[in-house]
């Protein structure tokens, strides 16, 4: 793995025996346990795991929601273990973008700029803002709601306005948490085939969650249970495709 | 920044209209009161300097003392000045001493006589004092002529009166038609010489229920020949100097009563001073009462403080979501700050249009007058108790984290 590392352009993602543990004595609770994973550049990774396995855990570690009490954690290349909390508010907004279950739009505003808020919290001009969350809306297709509040919009739609929101920076990875968990099926299709055309445009995607089938649209399988991967489907794959490209990736 | 934090704490208010208007109130309530009670102050101590204005411009006032042990009243007048008891003629011309007493700039000897009657045809009106006087009385206590002509030292013994010019407007109702027709005063006939402008009432006592007659009129008419005055009325050069006036005022008259301060005979009194200590009782209300709207004021910056602090649980989520795609704890301080401070400065604004509509009416006969200084500390205050008030639960949404934050429904 070291070698590897030098060898490579920096991961997106690299985690080194991260531990989380909750609680103390009696009622510790080993969220993670020694957890190590490397994600590159351009790799849709899907990480599953029944409830409690550590999944979610790992979303917030990967998100910089949250800090691992041991271990280290590479962001783009940058260790997140020095940063205060200032800094991880950056790299949130600069790196990462957020999918979650429930859309967690802001209610009582518009898609659009719901679309730029990230870009105001970068101290992105007003128009500059609207005409790139404009687009980002177009992206996702949707810019002819734009203007409408979340209650206005389909499930589907919702989870839709916030992948554009996620994307508006140009993030290094897209971090959906059960994406479609809230979603039927006909909205669920709707948004994997999203994720696999941004994927397939180059986009690194972490992808959470416990549905087999849509994990199965995930071009690598991350399986953890009880705190530690069990099983890492991908790696390999990874590998072999790095390798057919000729290394130049 | 700034303007985004103001949009987002906009569509904040506007979410909760009927609790955010509510919660107004309570800065509302207490700015207005603050700003009505201060203009109350301000219009009573106004009346009060009117009221010293009316009393004529520093002026000192020689009573007799109603008691002083042991030397009674009546002591025959022997001729022997030294042995009244009562203010005369003599001691007021004494007064007039440019060498003994050079602040004093004049005086006027007053006899008063109350409740005469006067009638003219059907018309009857009781004067409420009757002062027989001088012509240098009308210059003291800042009396003017309306109609007519003021008494002179060629009226001396003449039976003519000046009216005030609520005795004439009780007896005619065009009050210069009076001039130069004879009223009778407790059955005597005088001949009107002219009528006072009035000075308008200054509360308890009305200025212009009076008549004047020339000193030996009145003595000739009413009082008899006593030589006793009731009071001398006199007028010092400037307002520094009243307290060296009333000195002179006392070593003269403490020489021909032969009196010291410990057995005086008479009395001087600075009206100006008695109602300047009514004006200090009136701002020591006024401060009480500012203090109790102050209260009222804190119980709304308290409320604001609740309200905020239900907004950022009610909106625990949304601060999460803000986390999560960038938001730095500044970003959220500023915007719940921001949010409190737009509640309160607009409770303080509406307080002060308030203020200004309550203050507009006449409250027990004063006409409140808003201070400006009371609207800019307004302003502050509620834009102070925005911030003092906001700052707690602003920074307790900041320190959400955001994994709470998130996961809180």
């Amino acid at each position: 793995m070291q070698s590897a590392h030098a060898r490579r352009p920096r991961p997106v993602i690299a985690l080194d025996r991260i531990r989380k543990v909750y609680g103390q004595g009696e009622a510790e609770v080993r969220a993670l346990d020694g957890v190590s994973l490397t994600i590159e550049r351009g790799e849709f990774v899907a990480i599953v795991g029944a409830s409690g396995s550590g999944k979610s855990t790992m979303m917030n570690i990967i998100g910089c929601l949250d800090a691992p009490t041991s271990g280290r954690y590479f962001m783009d290349g940058i260790e997140t273990g020095e940063l205060d909390e200032y800094q991880l508010a950056q790299i949130r907004n600069r790196k990462i973008g957020f999918v979650f279950q429930s859309f967690n739009l802001i209610p009582r505003t518009r898609a659009v700029d719901n679309v730029a808020m990230p870009l105001a919290y970068r101290k992105v001009h007003r128009r500059e803002r609207h005409a790139l969350a404009l687009e980002a809306l177009d992206a996702v297709g949707l810019s002819a709601r734009a203007g409408h509040l979340p209650s206005q919009l389909s499930g589907g739609q919702q989870q839709r306005v916030a992948i554009a929101r996620a994307l508006v920076t140009e993030p290094v990875l897209l971090l959906a948490d059960e994406p479609t968990g809230a979603l039927d099926t006909h909205s669920s299709e709707e948004i994997l085939d999203l994720f696999g055309m941004l994927h397939a445009r180059g986009r690194t995607i972490v992808m959470i969650t416990h549905e087999p089938d849509v994990a199965a649209r995930a071009e690598r399988v991350v399986r953890m249970q009880d705190g530690q991967v069990i099983a890492d489907t991908g790696t390999a794959t990874a590998q072999a495709a790095y390798h057919a490209a000729g290394g130049t990736r | 920044m700034i303007a985004e934090a103001i949009r987002f704490a906009l569509s904040g208010i506007s979410a909760n209209k009927m609790r955010s208007v509510l919660t107004t109130l309570g800065i509302v309530i207490g700015i207005s009161a603050v700003i009505t009670l201060l203009a109350v102050g301000a219009g009573t101590s106004n009346m009060i300097k009117d009221q010293i204005g009316k009393l004529g411009t520093n002026v000192l006032t020689v009573n007799r003392a109603i008691s002083t042990g042991g030397r009674t009243t009546g002591g025959s007048a022997t001729g022997t000045r030294t042995r009244t008891t009562n203010l005369t003629l003599a001691d007021q011309q004494a007064l007039q001493d440019p060498v003994l007493a050079p602040d004093i700039a004049t005086t006027a000897p007053v006899v008063q006589t109350q409740s005469v009657t006067a009638a003219l045809g059907s018309s009857t009106h009781s004067i409420a004092s009757t002062l027989g006087t001088s012509p240098s009385y009308f210059g003291i206590t800042n009396f003017t002529i309306a109609a007519g002509r003021l008494i002179d030292d060629a009226d001396a013994g003449q039976p003519v009166v000046v009216l005030g010019n609520s005795v004439a407007a009780d007896l005619a109702t065009n009050v210069s038609t009076l001039v130069g027709q004879t009223v009778s005063l407790n059955g005597q006939n005088f001949t009107v010489a002219g009528v006072l402008a009035a000075k308008g009432t200054s509360g308890l006592n009305d200025p212009d229920d009076v008549a004047m007659v020339p000193y030996a009129t009145a003595q000739d008419k009413f009082s008899g020949y006593s030589p006793s005055l009731s009071s001398i009325q006199v007028q010092a050069k400037s307002a520094d100097v009243m307290t060296e006036a009333q000195n002179e005022i006392q070593q003269i008259l403490d020489a021909r009563h032969q009196v010291t301060s410990t057995n005086r005979d008479y009395q001087v009194r600075n009206q100006a001073q008695v109602l300047s200590t009514a004006t200090t009782t009136t701002q020591t209300l006024t401060i009480l009462l500012s203090a109790v709207a102050g209260i009222s004021l804190l119980v709304g910056g308290i409320g604001v403080m609740n309200i905020m602090l239900v907004t950022v649980t009610e909106r625990t989520r949304e601060i999460g979501i803000r986390k999560a795609i960038g938001a730095t704890r500044g970003n959220i301080v500023m915007q719940f700050l921001v949010e409190s401070l737009i509640i309160s400065i607009l409770g303080g604004i509406v307080g002060i249009l308030i203020g200004f509509g309550a203050s507009s009416f006449t409250i027990a006969g004063i006409r409140p007058e808003v201070q400006w200084w009371t609207v800019w500390l307004s302003v502050a205050v509620s834009a102070g108790i925005g911030l003092v008030f906001g700052i707690y639960p602003a920074n307790k949404a900041a320190k959400l984290r955001p994994i709470d934050a998130l996961r809180y429904e």
